[in-house]
């Protein structure tokens, strides 16, 4: 039986691992290499490292880091951030990212998706989508969650998976460093509208709030949580301890 | 020293890497004369098969694998290069396999509910139907590993060396003689990945 993914993701930014609380406020944690070893050696199912940095030359470091990443941890890799052209991904997936994560990019041209996916193939295309609710509705924001598109979300991620994302990572900003449990109610509506695996993000504070996203949406393939990992709020072995207790499938290391 | 073939499909730095890791010496080439002096050779691939396929027959190492294995050389496919072993695909029309592992490549989805999602991506369990495979030196039944796929081998029993349950008892790895595959990527599988490597390094190749 497949397991549920537990996923740690690391904002890296000037070359360190940062985290934002509602996306503001971000605080220096820790390395990324030496982080990611960490999650792999206690049992991270696989890492997303989000490059959170905005000039050319900080880009450069970020991938340096994920050439070292990637030479030293034996799991699955996902790459986000600043992604918007193909070369993106190629630049990317060279340093040994095994997927490419893309939000605002595929927002400005959704045919990103698209071409990526024919190139690389739809499992190496994950589309995150940082959703809100607007007057009742729920609608994708780009730019790090500061820009309301007005696109309404459950559609966007539609379409994202018709033009060929191979998993969607979706990021409640309504429950984002809450740490009162994730977007149920968010996640659900995304469960019915696609049949690719969706990574639920936002909102875990706590263990039982892992126990409950996988017993209330089985539909659901991964949690990803990052300060409540970097702070050692929640460990990775007792998270899947306790998610095996309550006979959800785990990957045991 | 471990040739890794490069017929231009997808990345090979992380099984470089991992080869690195564990302290063997692999190379990555599409130099014919390199594979022949190489101990073992390892297959690679990624996407479509028909693509791969076609990539490793215009390269022409598709007939340097073959004659290698044929004599008697350690041969590791991953994932659709594990695909390639066998003797014919169906994705997207009907393509030839390299015939060194008898047995066809179909559509999960033939196979499994279809509630279930395709791919088939994430960590699942093996189950060991040949424990004494020398790949499976270091795994124990029931060990994690990365599967990422949306085709599996069929009709290849009699090679079938571990399997795994999506569904249906998908073909998770095979062997005949000398010539291995796994569908999972155990560059990607972690410490039981790495050791399933470390297997096929090890492996003297004299017991069948």
């Amino acid at each position: 039986m497949i397991t549920k993914r537990i996923i740690p993701c690391l904002d890296v930014r000037n070359g360190r691992v940062v985290k934002g609380v509602n996306f503001e406020g971000l605080s220096d944690v820790s390395s990324p290499v030496e982080l990611g070893r960490l999650y792999s050696d206690s049992g991270a199912d696989e890492l997303v490292f989000y490059d959170i940095t905005a000039s050319y030359e900080d880009r450069r470091l970020f991938t340096d880091i994920l050439t070292e990443v990637a030479r030293t941890i034996f799991i699955p890799l996902t790459v986000g951030g600043g992604i918007a052209s193909v070369d993106d991904f190629d630049r990317v997936l060279k340093c040994g990212a095994d997927k490419v994560s893309v939000n605002s990019g595929a927002l400005r041209d959704p045919q990103l998706i698209y071409e990526a996916a024919k190139r690389y193939g739809d499992q190496c295309v994950v589309l995150s989508a940082d959703v809100k609710r607007v007057d009742g509705s729920f609608h994708v924001f780009a730019k790090g969650g500061r820009v309301d598109t007005g696109l309404e979300a459950i559609e966007w991620i539609k379409k994202g998976v018709s033009l060929g994302a191979g998993e969607v990572v979706v990021n409640s900003i309504d429950t984002d460093g809450v740490k009162r449990g994730f977007d149920l109610e968010m996640l659900a509506a995304v469960c019915d509208a696609v049949s690719v695996p969706v990574i639920a993000s936002g909102g875990a504070g706590c263990i039982e709030d892992f126990v409950t996203l996988f017993e209330t949406l089985p539909k659901v393939d991964a949690g990803l949580a990052a300060s409540i990992f970097h702070f050692g709020e929640v460990s990775i072995p007792a998270l899947k301890a306790e998610l095996k207790k309550h006979n959800i499938p785990v990957r045991e290391v | 020293m471990i040739a890794i073939v490069d017929y231009g499909v997808g990345n090979l730095f992380s099984l470089k890497s991992s080869f690195a890791a564990i302290g063997a010496d692999a190379v990555v080439t599409g130099d014919p004369a390199v594979l022949h002096r190489a101990e073992r050779i390892l297959l690679p691939g990624v996407g479509a098969f028909g693509d791969a396929a076609k990539k490793l027959r215009e390269s022409g190492l598709d007939a340097v694998v073959i004659d290698e294995a044929r004599a008697g050389k350690p041969l590791l496919g991953i994932c659709v290069g594990m695909q390639l072993l066998f003797e014919r695909d169906f994705e997207y029309g009907e393509h030839q396999g390299l015939g060194l592992i008898p047995g066809d490549v179909r559509h999960i989805g033939e196979r499994i509910p279809a509630a279930l999602k395709i791919p088939h991506i994430g960590w699942n369990a093996l189950h060991l139907t040949d424990a004494a495979c020398p790949l499976f030196r270091y795994t124990r039944e029931g060990d994690c590993v990365y599967f990422v796929h949306s085709y599996a081998g069929v009709n290849c029993e009699a090679n079938t060396v571990a399997t795994v349950e999506y569904g249906a008892a998908l073909t998770a790895a095979v062997r005949r003689e000398n010539i291995f595959g796994t569908q999972f990527h155990p560059e990607k599988s972690g410490r039981v990945g790495l050791n399933i490597l470390r297997a096929f390094t090890e492996w003297e190749g004299t017991t069948c």
